[in-house]
């Protein structure tokens, strides 16, 4: 595929991409359609084109990711961009420092695309700010992931076929998660309904105004739900302070085949990994080959983070030739 | 004091400020007239003061019927010296606050090294006298280095010129140690004044919780917060019987249990500053630094209160609480940033915005920027009245005007309020019967 060839329909005007609030519908199923399209040329024996040929793409990473930072390396490497990782410690006090300079060191270097991922919220928004190329919010604090949430809505999309209407529960640690967030958004964009089920000391406050319907109860919240999708627990939160123990967690909201049944009897599993298996989600469920997406879920993350890249360097002023043109 | 040495250079000529309009919340006075300045004092002032026409040897400042106040009595700021001279100095500061017609600044202790020591106090002093503009006191510490656990030694601080005791920014956390400083207060009569946080709630906060939190994913601070360290104090206050005031109040709930421990007659005070009444917590919107605020800024409902409580009086006083950051403090993810404002230069403005709002009457405003802050720490400035010091402020009242950080005297630019179009201009501040800041345009 070349630039030519390329869906003139879809034309993504923003520069970035640091979050899902504020997209539209229409964003939304652009990049999902465009997405399709690179699941399709994923499975092929030859999945390498060269529509970023000549394009830099760095992976700057403040926090630990193997499976995020892997997936957009090999979707820039995909589309024929040079991909770089770099990881930077956080461990010093001047982090903030440390963000605003490295952005500027690497600024100089004429990347095309910047993805980060910071542990604080905002800190890509911030460095979004002094670079001159396109960024992608790769994971930020609390804050938002917004392409976790565009694989997820299309690893639905595929099952179900559509998202609006769809009844989907969002469990476990929603007061720390980006996916989360990024979730409730597009879901609500796209018309389905949100249930966010959790303890009330993982929950933020003033959820509902999110458009969401807030449940303590597992069993209820699950109730008829379509999509079950869960989240990580960090294990330095279960110490007490959030929840009493792993064991109580696990009683009371973890997923298992027992909670399970009151979910509509096609419910579909999903979570952003990594799992804690008898934490959050019973190993049985999660290795369900009929209902568990986790693994399909990793697959077109590769191919939305392709769509992504795709229509980000669309934007980016034409001054580095493209496949010779 | 320092204030006691001011004034006292070469006999200055006396001076005579004609065809004023004369605000003095202290005596309830609006009305036109003159003033008259001899030796630093206010030697007499009214409606026919120069009827008999002017001695020649006067100097004379034609006020062309504009607003004559008491120089503002400014209770909380942050001066950054020593320790932070990057960030401001008192020879900045006294600048900035010449040119927002601030007569009188107390500081913080929260210094490196910490305000807590007889040294520390007349460090303070010192470089005041030299800086020679704003008039600038220091609180103590209340607890040694700021750590919530020994008590610093408040007689001796208070006896060399500490105004009251404060640990800044920092809640007293442990209610022992708060019992015991509010208990030996009472020995002598002094003021303590507390950072309205329960730090347990707030520990880790970066912003009001709520909505924009969790849309944000920024963690929240809960209004209770506040609430819940007043109620603890104010229980600690009807034991002792102690001087209590509260710093910054941020939320509607702080301000009804204030108006009622009031109620029950506890010498209880409380003070905001303009953010909090000007601005809510939407300001951080994206991640803005500036809007970044101890307490945070609230809800709209929170600020109305505010708002309403500045005017009925339920809050004595407004302090600018400058907070001055450099660039490093501020250009950082959120989470990270330094909380606080520059205030010296838009405390007035902001504090009239109320009254061109309809909000409040004019002399209620100022009374909360003069005479209630200097009666609060038993200043003899802050009123028109013979024989007080003559500090003083000449402003237009209804000047519209943008605020423009850019022209900021203040070494940092931390300010939320850059551009806000305002109404009411600083002409002329006046220190002892020195002009220590003149507008560059004429008073019309």
């Amino acid at each position: 595929m070349t630039v030519a060839d390329r869906p003139a329909s879809f034309v993504y005007r923003r520069r970035h991409l640091l979050g899902i609030e504020g997209l539209t519908e229409g964003e939304i199923v652009g990049l999902l359609d465009l997405a399709e399209s690179y699941v399709e040329q994923n499975r092929q024996t030859d999945k390498k084109r060269s529509l970023l040929r000549g394009r830099t793409l760095i992976n700057l990473f403040f926090e630990n990711s193997t499976r995020t930072r892997t997936s957009f390396e090999l979707a820039g490497k995909r589309l024929g961009a040079d991909v770089m990782n770099m990881n930077v410690s956080t461990s010093s006090v001047s982090k903030g420092e440390t963000l605003i300079d490295t952005a500027m060191t690497l600024n100089a270097m004429h990347p095309d695309v910047l993805v980060v991922r910071h542990p604080d919220s905002g800190a890509v928004n911030l460095l979004a700010q002094k670079v001159d190329c396109a960024v992608i919010n790769g994971g930020d604090g609390s804050h938002e992931h917004p392409t976790q949430a565009l694989l997820d809505a299309l690893t639905i999309r595929r099952r179900r076929g559509r998202l609006e209407g769809l009844l989907v529960a969002v469990c476990g640690d929603i007061l720390h998660s980006r996916v989360a967030r990024s979730n409730i958004h597009l879901l609500g964009i796209m018309g389905a309904r949100v249930r966010a089920i959790a303890p009330p000391t993982l929950l933020p406050a003033a959820l509902d105004r999110l458009g969401v319907e807030v449940f303590t109860d597992m069993r209820r919240g699950l109730e008829g739900c379509d999509i079950v999708m869960m989240l990580r627990l960090q294990t330095e939160r279960m110490q007490g302070s959030f929840v009493p123990s792993i064991r109580e967690y696990f009683h009371f909201y973890g997923l298992d085949y027992d909670k399970l049944q009151v979910a509509k009897p096609d419910a579909l599993i999903m979570h952003p990994g990594p799992m804690n298996r008898g934490v959050e989600i019973d190993s049985e469920v999660a290795d369900d080959i009929d209902r568990s997406l986790i693994r399909e879920q990793v697959e077109m993350g590769v191919a939305v983070r392709m769509a992504c890249l795709d229509v980000l360097t669309r934007t980016l002023p034409p001054n580095l030739p493209v496949n010779g043109s | 004091m320092a204030a006691e040495r001011r004034g006292k250079g070469p006999a200055a000529r006396p001076l005579a400020l004609t065809g004023a309009r004369l605000l003095d919340p202290a005596s309830g006075r609006d009305a036109p007239g003159g003033l008259l300045v001899v030796d630093g004092r206010i030697a007499d002032l009214g409606p026919g003061l120069y009827g008999d026409g002017l001695a020649p040897e006067f100097e004379r400042i034609d006020c062309a019927g504009l607003c004559l106040a008491p120089g503002l009595v400014d209770i909380r700021t942050q001066l950054r010296e020593p320790g932070e001279e990057h960030k401001e100095t008192i020879a900045t500061a006294s600048e900035a606050a010449a040119a927002g017609g601030v007569t009188t600044m107390v500081c913080l202790p929260n210094t490196d090294p910490v305000i807590d020591s007889v040294a520390g106090v007349e460090f303070i002093a010192r470089r005041a006298r030299e800086t020679r503009r704003a008039k600038v006191y220091c609180y103590g510490a209340l607890t040694k280095r700021l750590e919530g656990k020994e008590l610093v030694e408040i007689g001796l601080l208070a006896e060399s010129g500490a105004l009251a005791f404060t640990d800044g920014l920092q809640a007293v956390a442990n209610a022992r140690t708060m019992l015991r400083a509010l208990s030996y207060a009472t020995a002598f009569d002094l003021l303590l004044i507390q950072h309205p946080e329960e730090p347990s709630l707030a520990a880790s906060g970066a912003m009001n919780g709520g909505e924009l939190a969790t849309r944000l994913g920024l963690p929240g601070i809960p209004a209770t917060a506040e609430v819940i360290l007043i109620e603890r104090d104010l229980h600690l206050v009807a034991i002792t019987g102690a001087r209590y005031h509260v710093a910054h109040v941020s939320t509607a709930a702080a301000i009804a249990a204030i108006a009622r421990a009031k109620a029950r007659g506890l010498h209880v005070t409380c003070d905001t500053a303009p953010p909090y009444f000007a601005l809510n917590e939407n300001e951080v919107g994206d991640y803005r630094t500036f809007a970044k605020l101890s307490p945070p800024l609230r809800s709209e409902a929170d600020r109305r209160a505010v708002a309403a409580a500045v005017a009925d009086g339920t809050i004595d006083c407004v302090a600018s609480d400058h907070a001055p950051h450099d660039q490093e403090s501020k250009r950082v993810p959120f989470i990270q940033a330094a909380p606080g404002v520059i205030g010296l230069e838009t405390l007035l403005p902001l504090v009239l915005e109320l009254h061109h709002k309809g909000e409040a009457s004019l002399l209620a405003l100022l009374r909360r920027v003069t005479a209630a802050p200097a009666d609060l720490l038993r200043l003899p400035q802050g009123r028109l009245a013979r024989g007080a010091p003559a500090d003083l402020v000449l402003f237009d009242l209804d000047r519209p005007n943008r605020i423009a950080v850019e022209r900021f005297r203040s070494k940092s630019k931390n300010s939320p309020f850059d551009g806000r179009p305002v109404q009411g201009r600083v002409l002329r501040t006046i220190v002892d019967g020195r002009t220590v800041f003149a507008a560059d345009a004429p008073a019309r």
